[in-house]
């Protein structure tokens, strides 16, 4: 169980996160939603440990990672595609993979397993990784993350300007990975694929947790999203 | 061709080039060819912190220096025979570099830069100031007699090129097998976005501090053999204006490419050389040289052949 009990957490001096709490069960896909500059990617960067607690626990099937360094969490198991990408532009898609693999010493076999899912990457092996569209640059940074045997992946904004068949391509992805017991928590601003693949649903306003609530009850009754939201 | 077989057919071709030229060169371009070679290898040194790891370094004056004096200080107060003056040489330089790796790697950016000037300014500094021992800004002659190794005397013209080659081929070699290796690689992850090689598992200061130490020793191994082939140990090389240099020859030549620290210590070292043959103001031709080759080919001369033909160019 990925936890987060209670944390407190910001930039510098200035808090975003207050008393916020929310569980990822293994093979469970919880989707954040919240309007923009409710803490959302802050929330993923804190569990990163990329931005220090002011208080709280952050725990990794109930050991607390909150004081690791960045680099030993993600060692932990937690794969994160953080916005926007972030490839190393200058290697190859083959290079990208590699690097991810080299973290926990994963061999030819995850590699395989994680081209038979993105299989349009196999295509592209050589090539920079620069010179991708943007759907396949997604489909590069989540291959990478999945390259590290992640138990817990942490997707942010993951559709964000992709064409319908690339967000339909990361969509099984994640529908794969809940399958092999991979938590997923992901923050995405689609309603249409949040009500798709979650299976509960936490809004964030402020930096703190308004409602958690099953994906299920979201489906049946729209106007819980649009007291949300405003949407 | 795969990529690789075409690597190793360039930097083996070029191996071979300076191998042949050595007896076809005229006496002058002879010594000079040795220098560059010696100097290309403190540029691979400095492209391995810059081109390969982005850590952009104002201080690698030190390295050079530490190699060169941990040699000349071993012969001239110690009477070390070459050999073992040169790997005193070696070693002033990793611990040198390991320790200002540990120092300054805790800053970032410009204020890295800074750190690593400070630091080679005091360097230079404690050159002058421990003037009994180093001769201060004159510096000291080694000997011919102190310059001969396995019976061969390295102040011979066909022994110093030929033992200048084999330093840069080992610099080539040693950067060569660093891109194809994967902690190569990690360190270009590094470069490209280091928060995302942190956020994948990496211990990005640990990987920076292996290039800072990996970086110094390889500078350090061209400043000692620099002093032992051509026979001088001076204060200039431990200052700012060396630790430009590099900088210089590797944004020229194309920073993070193999080929390109040799290409850029090549072309800047026969622009001085030529201009100051047509006028006094020859630093002048130089720099107009420099922005016109700034303006025309920013990834400098390596990096522009792997932007319009060879895009697999290590």
């Amino acid at each position: 169980m990925l936890e987060l009990d209670r944390i407190d957490a910001g930039y510098g001096r200035a808090q975003i996160l207050r008393q916020l709490s929310l569980t990822v069960a293994p093979g469970e896909v919880v989707c954040l939603l919240g309007r923009n500059g409710a803490g959302k990617t802050t929330t993923m960067k804190t569990i990163m440990g990329l931005l220090p607690l002011m208080s709280g626990a952050v725990r990794l099937g109930g050991r607390e990672i909150s004081a690791l360094p960045a680099h030993k969490v993600a060692g932990c198991g937690i794969g994160y595609v953080p916005q926007g990408r972030r490839l190393f532009a200058e290697l190859t898609v083959a290079q990208n993979l590699e690097i991810g693999l080299r973290v926990r010493g994963s061999g030819a076999a995850v590699r395989e397993a994680v081209l038979e899912l993105l299989p349009r990457l196999r295509e592209r092996l050589g090539q920079r990784a620069q010179t991708l569209s943007g759907g396949e640059q997604q489909m590069l940074a989540t291959a990478r993350a999945l390259c590290v045997e992640p138990d817990y992946l942490l997707l942010d904004e993951p559709t964000e300007g992709l064409q319908p068949s690339m967000i339909a391509a990361i969509r099984d992805v994640v529908g794969v990975m809940r399958g092999r017991g991979v938590g997923v928590l992901l923050v995405e601003q689609r309603v249409d694929a949040v009500l798709a693949i979650a299976d509960r649903v936490a809004f964030i306003e402020n930096g703190h947790n308004l409602e958690t609530l099953p994906a299920e009850a979201l489906r049946a009754d729209h106007g819980i999203i649009e007291r949300h939201l405003g949407v | 061709m795969s990529d690789l077989r075409r690597s190793l057919a360039l930097h083996l071709g070029l191996l071979a080039l300076l191998f042949a030229l050595q007896f076809v060169l005229p006496a002058y371009h002879h010594g000079n060819l040795a220098r560059i070679m010696v100097l290309a290898g403190f540029a691979m040194g400095y492209n391995i912190m810059f081109g390969y790891t982005g850590l952009l370094s104002l201080g690698h004056a030190l390295f050079f220096a530490a190699g060169m004096y941990g040699m000349g200080l071993s012969v001239q107060h110690l009477d070390a025979a070459p050999l073992p003056a040169l790997i005193a040489g070696l070693l002033a330089g990793a611990l040198v570099s390991a320790a200002l790796g540990l120092l300054a790697l805790r800053t970032a950016g410009v204020a890295f830069m800074i750190v690593k000037l400070m630091f080679a300014q005091a360097g230079y500094l404690t050159v002058l100031y421990f003037g009994d021992w180093t001769r201060g800004d004159e510096g000291f002659v080694i000997q011919q007699a102190q310059r001969v190794m396995a019976g061969i005397g390295l102040s011979a013209p066909t022994a110093r090129y030929f033992a200048a080659l084999a330093l840069f081929a080992l610099c080539l070699a040693v950067t060569l097998w660093l891109v194809h290796t994967p902690f190569g690689r990690v360190l270009i992850a590094i470069r490209e976005n280091e928060e995302r090689a942190r956020m994948l598992g990496y211990d990005v200061f640990a990987h920076k501090l292996a290039a800072v130490v990996l970086s110094g020793t390889m500078s350090a191994a061209a400043g000692a053999a620099y002093g032992l082939l051509f026979g001088y140990v001076g204060a200039t090389f431990a200052s700012v204006q060396y630790s430009i240099f590099p900088l210089l020859w590797v944004l020229l030549g194309g920073a993070g490419t193999v080929i390109g620290p040799f290409i850029g210590t090549l072309f800047m070292f026969y622009l001085i050389d030529l201009s100051s043959g047509l006028t006094t103001a020859y630093m002048l031709i130089a720099g107009v040289a420099l922005v016109l080759l700034t303006l025309f080919a920013p990834q400098g001369l390596a990096g522009e052949l792997r932007n319009r033909l060879w895009r697999g160019l290590p």
